[in-house]
């Protein structure tokens, strides 16, 4: 506290086991209070942070691309080459590319998923709102669920419950004893650990991204004091988070992008059967 | 207890409840979750994507049909062009039939004219021969004739005159003969 403190007079957070100790953030930043609250069928249902940038999102994505599609032209001008952009995006870079010329059919579903949950991760970095939604669980693991439920019937729709369960757990090309390894390891990956991995590979990055932007923000706050070591230590927090903000920007994109090519991946894997 | 922008839970792992785990998986903000997704791709699959997707294959169509516009435009030149080539071909042919024809009709027709013109100019010459050979077998037997009918006057005159007076008998054969002589002279200047 003696570097820090000396050249601050107050405290900043008021702690009363550590008083001017740094408050490193932690997963508390991560929950929010219900702002209304209601009894619904015997459960308190409430509408919180999170809910609302959830509504937010839906209707900023909503809000454009239904704006840019409303009458489109052959020839795209602003809002509609923006949104032909994107689509022509997933359609060609992923839904094409990765599942093939099936691919076009699954283009809502890509779409609906690469926009979403890129909006919910830039809710990251917009001021104010300055909350990536994704980085609480239970958004990803929702998005997951319904990847899972889809590719999961639609492989034994395609190939049939033999054929689909053969294809994954009995991969071709490897000698039949190795089947007593690879086939329980399959199992495990592609239908039990896939879906959570799926969901964890968003949560985690957006969580971890949140905590530091937090922690640089909260240490360019608290650092701040008119020394050399105050204005170094506080400039240097603030331009680090800056700088994560710029680099949240890219991971925000990233893993969206991310998401949404496994789901293409996963749609692919079980129109095909592996050979 | 909260603040709405800085956003956490200011009694966190404080007072009142503990802090939840933030692996945990509420069912409400899962069902948040679901809805935001359902919701967005009902109305995104239903209303905005088919809309640009029929504009983009419109327009994919647009481009496709000019292509096949101008492809079809490029067959039709080019088979223009081989109608033309054809039939600047036959036409050429046509011509060079027409002047071996023309050539070997000039030469039938030469030909022709030339054994007209031998044929014309033999029986010229037959005619010819014909009439010398008829005016001479004429001639012949006019003369023969006439010397008959002088050989007849002059032995007349002859035998008139006194055989004695030498120099009027040789005067007599020399007129006689001078004027058979004229008289050959005569009919040949005649013929």
């Amino acid at each position: 506290m003696s570097l820090v403190a000396a050249g601050s007079l107050e405290c900043k957070f008021e702690n009363a086991a550590n008083p001017c100790g740094f408050p490193a953030a932690g997963s508390e930043i991560f929950f929010f209070d219900d702002l209304v609250s209601w009894n619904f069928l015997g459960t308190t249902v409430g509408i919180n942070k999170v809910t609302i940038l959830v509504a937010i999102a839906v209707v900023m994505v909503l809000g454009f691309f239904l704006y840019a599609f409303r009458r489109p032209q052959v020839v795209p001008k602003g809002a509609q080459n923006l949104g032909e952009t994107g689509y022509l995006f997933i359609r060609d870079s992923i839904a094409r590319d990765v599942i093939g010329k099936e691919g076009d059919k699954f283009v809502p579903l890509l779409f609906s998923f690469f926009f979403l949950v890129w909006s919910f991760n830039v809710l990251g970095i917009i001021p104010f709102a300055q909350f990536p939604i994704t980085s609480v669980f239970a958004i990803p693991v929702a998005f997951a669920l319904i990847v899972y439920f889809t590719w999961v019937p639609l492989g034994i729709y395609r190939q049939g419950f033999g054929g689909f369960f053969k294809g994954m757990l009995f991969p071709p090309g490897v000698p039949k004893p190795m089947y007593i390894l690879l086939s329980p390891i399959e199992f495990i990956s592609n239908i039990i650990v896939r879906p959570f991995t799926h969901a964890v590979r968003l949560f985690a990055n957006m969580f971890a991204g949140h905590l530091l932007l937090a922690t640089f923000s909260i240490a360019a706050y608290y650092l701040l004091s008119f020394t050399v070591i105050g204005l170094l230590g506080s400039v240097a927090s603030f331009t680090m988070a800056v700088a994560l903000t710029a680099f949240e920007l890219l991971i925000q994109a990233l893993q969206a992008y991310i998401f949404t090519l496994l789901t293409a991946v996963y749609i692919s894997g079980a129109l095909h059967a592996e050979h | 207890m909260s603040n709405f922008l800085t956003g956490q839970l200011m009694a966190a792992g404080g007072e009142n409840e503990p802090m939840p785990s933030v692996l945990a998986v509420p069912i409400d903000e899962l069902v948040v979750g679901l809805l935001a997704f359902f919701i967005v791709f009902g109305v995104l699959a239903k209303v905005a994507l088919p809309k640009i997707r029929e504009a983009l294959a419109a327009r994919t169509d647009a481009i496709e049909g000019g292509l096949r516009k101008a492809e079809e435009a490029q067959a039709e030149a080019q088979r223009a062009l081989e109608e033309y080539r054809a039939a600047l071909a036959s036409a050429r042919e046509e011509a060079a039939a027409i002047r071996t024809q023309a050539q070997a009709d000039r030469a039938a027709i030469v030909e022709e004219a030339r054994n007209e013109a031998r044929a014309a100019a033999a029986a010229v010459t037959a005619q010819a021969e014909a009439q010398l050979a008829a005016e001479r077998a004429q001639a012949t037997s006019q003369l023969t004739r006439q010397v008959g009918e002088v050989a007849v006057a002059l032995a007349g005159k002859v035998v008139g005159q006194t055989l004695t007076d030498d120099a009027r008998v040789k005067a007599t054969v020399d007129s006689f003969l001078a004027d058979l002589e004229s008289q050959v002279a005569q009919r040949e200047a005649g013929r």
